[in-house]
């Protein structure tokens, strides 16, 4: 339950702690680094989509001068069936190390085949030119329904889902749920809609490239310092990648440009550790933007075929969601998403649910904010938008006659707790926005999104200075003003000023263990983890007082930064400085797995005007609703609605990976992989819902991922609204409105 | 490969110090920055003058410094991030940056600063639509650009405040 029910200063909204340092260009991310004596790695990649890697003949880079080191797949581990991580974080090891380095065979073009380190960057991309690769090149596949054809090349020849036990297919994953009797359910409604919707492959697109600085001593120990969303992930992928113990690596977290989900594995780590053990010196590495976009986790382009059942007056009672996700050359995980999520807003007791991944020669998808499910709620949110207005009914109206509240359960079977969807769809109503009349010539689109939001294990240390200022230890990279939160709760619990705070993202030696931040957690259950040693410090601090004052600790009060008793008090400063004669130093440390999470959900209504001859759409009003539990700090709060709904805007206009038919990508870059610039975008509105999450001690809910779900199905109904015709197929570029209009 | 090294010595102010760098007739003037300079506030997002991260003043033009050649500014006055702020003083730009949470990951922030602080210069009271345009050059890939936008036009507002 809540023990905090008024804040003194959670949501207020003060300058974040590493502000100054990032507005002024102090801040060192994963390429600001440079270590004494450092070389420099390059990567030899795949010019081919799918080959038979015959020879690799190093002997030539290594002979030339100032070439220290050269290294292949045969230098990793050759992996078994091992898992690595649990939760959202786990891969299998399998999945993970060709993503590092290939290992005799190429099932994506610019795959890494071998690796070089040398005394200055152009000369190891000379000698990396240098090494000798043989292929025999494979056809190759990309597109996601010729992989499951007969007659397609098979990337795995080990690998079958269960229950396809026959023969090896480009099928990775099948997973399908049944909830009552949807069968029936369909025979009883008086309207069935189906249709067919699908989104492209598209990536993460984070400003900053992969990057790290790795150094080995003489006693193997690894110094590894990288942009990374969990660096206790990489040290666990670098040690288990490069067959090196656990225990000696340190990583370091840099700070990190962003990463959305795809900065939650290893891609250059356990090539740098490997080249500078072998070179005896450090090695740094940088990812050039191009092999960012064709060697590194997009997310899936997926295609759902939804159908729904729905009785005349607007109850939902049936629904089918069947939904075929890329997996890229290795397995990702997608399928369960779908299949366990698809219709996680509605009220259905008969439903079904499937989801599919293929393997196809791209890179292999990682996670993309709330990962899989804005493709498959593209089709369940359109599917609904189109029967609300074949029923007559407005699309809200029809949402909130079917949407979850608490006690209702999802295809995963365990009821909501108090969740905010129905008061976030009643502020949707009431809003201006959605009461102001559309403007000529464009359209309005409304549409909702779920997403699970992650728990896991977090950890925070509290070390109190002699002249009452506080650190805060975390091993939660900040990748969105999560210092700030960390301030903030530690200053409500402490009761001093939030500028005595000094939050830090410290390495893997520093603090407990710390899953990645990803899964919309780090608030959540890092927070918490702070939250728990503060209490424990103020605890600590009221034993002290009491035990000056000859007091059980039990009736020592503390209020706004001191300790009361009767007429006594001690003030945090004080028992600070008198720590050392009170008891010792003031240090206290909690770890949790959080079981705490609650889902989050999001509504969002966008207005859009679509230019008819060009095919350009612009989005001229957007609106964002969401259920944060309790905002911390309301400005992050908010950014995170903005941004996650303005990358949705971007998947629904524009980006879209595309492939030629020997599977090169053709635009691996910002220019011609066009994410949206300032001038494509209005002020994106937010409204914060607040229904506290009863299991959070400050009833937080995760924020981060939902936002990204919504806008697809919003503004695919408002370019139809605006344009008349119906488009199911994103991106909804300027070519295909033009042509769609043609028609 | 293993040639001399073929470095050339350029003289420039940056950031209103006099400066010799030494650098290869190829090196952009970003990596020169980075590398030569540690002005690691430079960023370098793309290397293709796609994104912005890079932005630099020189001779109080904006330019990206990947598309630039180091040994282009010889007697040029070239400002990065680091010369922004005027001791621990912030540019306004870079105060309202901070007011209005107008960054999260922070890596396109220091080309948004000097991006702003050029436009503002130009024009020192742009509607949001200028703004807009005037930063299409500035990916950012996690705000959505709303409260940066609101933060150039609040800082704006405040230089012409100052200015009056």
């Amino acid at each position: 339950m809540n023990a905090y029910q008024e804040f003194k200063i959670i949501g207020s909204r003060p300058v974040r702690p590493d502000g100054f340092d990032k507005v002024t260009g102090r801040a060192r991310y994963g390429a600001d680094l440079n270590m004494q004596g450092q070389i420099y790695g390059h990567v030899v990649r795949s010019p081919h989509a799918h080959a038979v890697i015959t020879s690799i003949d190093c002997s030539k880079a290594l002979a030339m001068k100032g070439v220290l080191a050269v290294m292949t797949g045969d230098d990793l581990v050759k992996p078994g069936n091992e898992m690595l991580g649990s939760g959202e974080g786990a891969m299998a090891l399998k999945d993970v190390v060709p993503m590092v380095m290939s290992q005799g065979k190429v099932l994506f073009h610019s795959q890494a085949v071998a690796a070089v380190a040398a005394t200055t960057p152009a000369l190891a991309a000379e000698a990396a030119k240098a090494i000798e690769v043989m292929y025999e090149v494979l056809p190759a596949v990309t597109d996601l329904h010729a992989a499951l054809a007969p007659d397609a090349p098979i990337l795995h020849d080990d690998r079958f889902p269960d229950g396809y036990p026959e023969e090896p297919t480009n099928l990775a994953e099948h997973i399908s749920l049944t909830v009552g009797d949807p069968d029936a359910a369909f025979e009883s409604a008086d309207v069935v809609f189906e249709q067919t919707y699908s989104v492209p492959m598209c990536h993460q697109g984070y400003i900053e490239p992969h990057a790290c600085v790795a150094r080995v001593d003489a006693a193997g120990q690894v110094d590894l310092w990288c942009c990374t969303q969990g660096h206790f992930a990489v040290r666990h992928f670098t040690a288990a990648v490069a067959g090196i113990d656990l225990g000696k690596i340190k990583v370091t977290a840099s700070e990190i440009g962003g990463g959305f989900g795809g900065k939650t594995t290893v891609y250059l780590e356990p090539l740098a550790v490997v080249l500078a053990q072998k070179a005896g010196r450090p090695v740094k590495m940088v990812m050039d933007r191009g092999d960012v976009f064709r060697a590194t986790g997009p997310a899936p382009g997926a295609q759902t075929r939804v159908k729904l059942g729905a009785t005349r007056e607007g109850k939902l009672v049936a629904a089918e969601v069947d939904c075929l996700m890329d997996s890229g050359a290795y397995s990702g995980s997608p399928a369960g998403i779908p299949a366990f999520m698809a219709t996680a807003c509605y009220k259905l007791s008969n439903a079904r649910s499937t989801g599919r991944s293929v393997y196809t020669n791209k890179p292999k998808i990682h996670a993309y904010r709330a990962p899989s499910i804005p493709q498959v709620t593209l089709g369940v949110e359109l599917a609904i938008t189109e029967l609300a207005a074949e029923l007559g009914i407005d699309p809200l109206e029809f949402r909130m006659m079917n949407a979850v509240e608490e006690g209702d359960a999802n295809m995963m079977g365990a009821p909501y707790n108090r969740i905010g969807l129905r008061e976030c769809l009643e502020v949707a109503r009431n809003h201006e926005h959605y009461k102001s009349a559309v403007a000529s010539g464009a359209g309005r689109g409304v549409a909702m999104g779920y997403w699970v939001n992650a728990g896991m294990q977090s950890s925070a240390t509290i070390n109190v200075s002699s002249d009452g200022h506080v650190s805060v230890l975390t091993g939660s990279p900040d990748i969105g003003g999560s210092r700030a939160s960390m301030a903030l709760m530690a200053a409500e619990v402490l009761g001093i000023p939030f500028d005595h705070i000094h939050p830090q993202v410290v390495a893997t030696d520093s603090v407990g263990h710390t899953d990645l931040t990803g899964g919309s957690r780090t608030t959540l259950a890092t927070g918490q983890a702070v939250i728990q040693a503060a209490e424990a410090c103020v605890a600590e601090l009221c034993r002290r007082a009491g035990s000056e004052w000859e007091v059980e600790p039990g009736v020592v009060a503390w209020s706004q930064g001191a300790a009361h008793y009767g007429e006594h008090t001690l003030t945090f400063e004080a028992l600070a400085e008198r720590a050392g004669s009170m008891g010792g130093p003031l240090t206290f440390s909690s770890s949790l797995t959080a079981t705490s999470t609650a889902p989050g959900f999001a509504v969002h209504i966008c207005d859009a005007e679509v230019d008819k001859e060009t095919g350009c759409t612009t989005i001229t009003r957007y609106t964002a609703i969401q259920d944060a539990g309790k905002a911390i700090h309301p400005d992050y709060v908010e950014g995170q609605m903005q941004g996650g709904a303005v990358q949705g805007i971007g998947w629904a206009l524009n980006e879209e990976y595309l492939y030629n038919a020997e599977g090169v990508l053709e635009n691996p870059g910002f220019l011609d992989y066009r994410i949206p610039v300032a001038s494509d975008l209005p002020f994106i509105d937010t409204v914060i819902v607040e229904i506290p999450n009863p299991l959070h001690p400050f009833g937080v809910k995760g924020v981060g991922e939902v936002p990204i779900v919504p806008p697809m199905p919003a503004i695919a109904e408002a370019v139809y609204q605006s344009t008349g015709v119906r488009f199911r197929d994103l991106p909804l570029n300027p070519p295909k409105i033009v042509a769609g209009l043609a028609h | 490969m293993n040639k001399p090294l073929n470095k050339m010595a350029v003289q420039a102010t940056i950031n209103g110090e006099d400066t010799v760098f030494l650098c290869s007739p190829g090196q952009v003037l970003a990596e020169v920055l980075r590398d030569e300079l540690e002005l690691i506030g430079t960023k370098i997002g793309c290397n293709t003058g796609d994104c912005g991260a890079c932005s630099v003043l020189v001779n109080d033009r904006l330019v990206c410094s990947c598309l630039v050649l180091a040994a282009e500014v010889e007697g040029q006055c070239v400002q990065t991030i680091e010369g922004i702020a005027e001791g621990g003083k912030l540019h306004p730009v870079q105060q309202k940056l901070l007011e209005h949470g107008g960054l999260q990951c922070g890596i396109c922030t220091p080309g948004v600063v000097v991006a702003a602080k050029a436009l503002l210069e130009h024009n020192p009271d742009p509607t949001e639509e200028q703004a807009r345009y005037w930063l299409a050059g500035n990916l950012c890939r996690c705000t959505g650009y709303d409260k940066i936008i609101r933060a150039v036009l609040d800082a704006a507002k405040t230089l012409r405040e100052e200015a009056a």
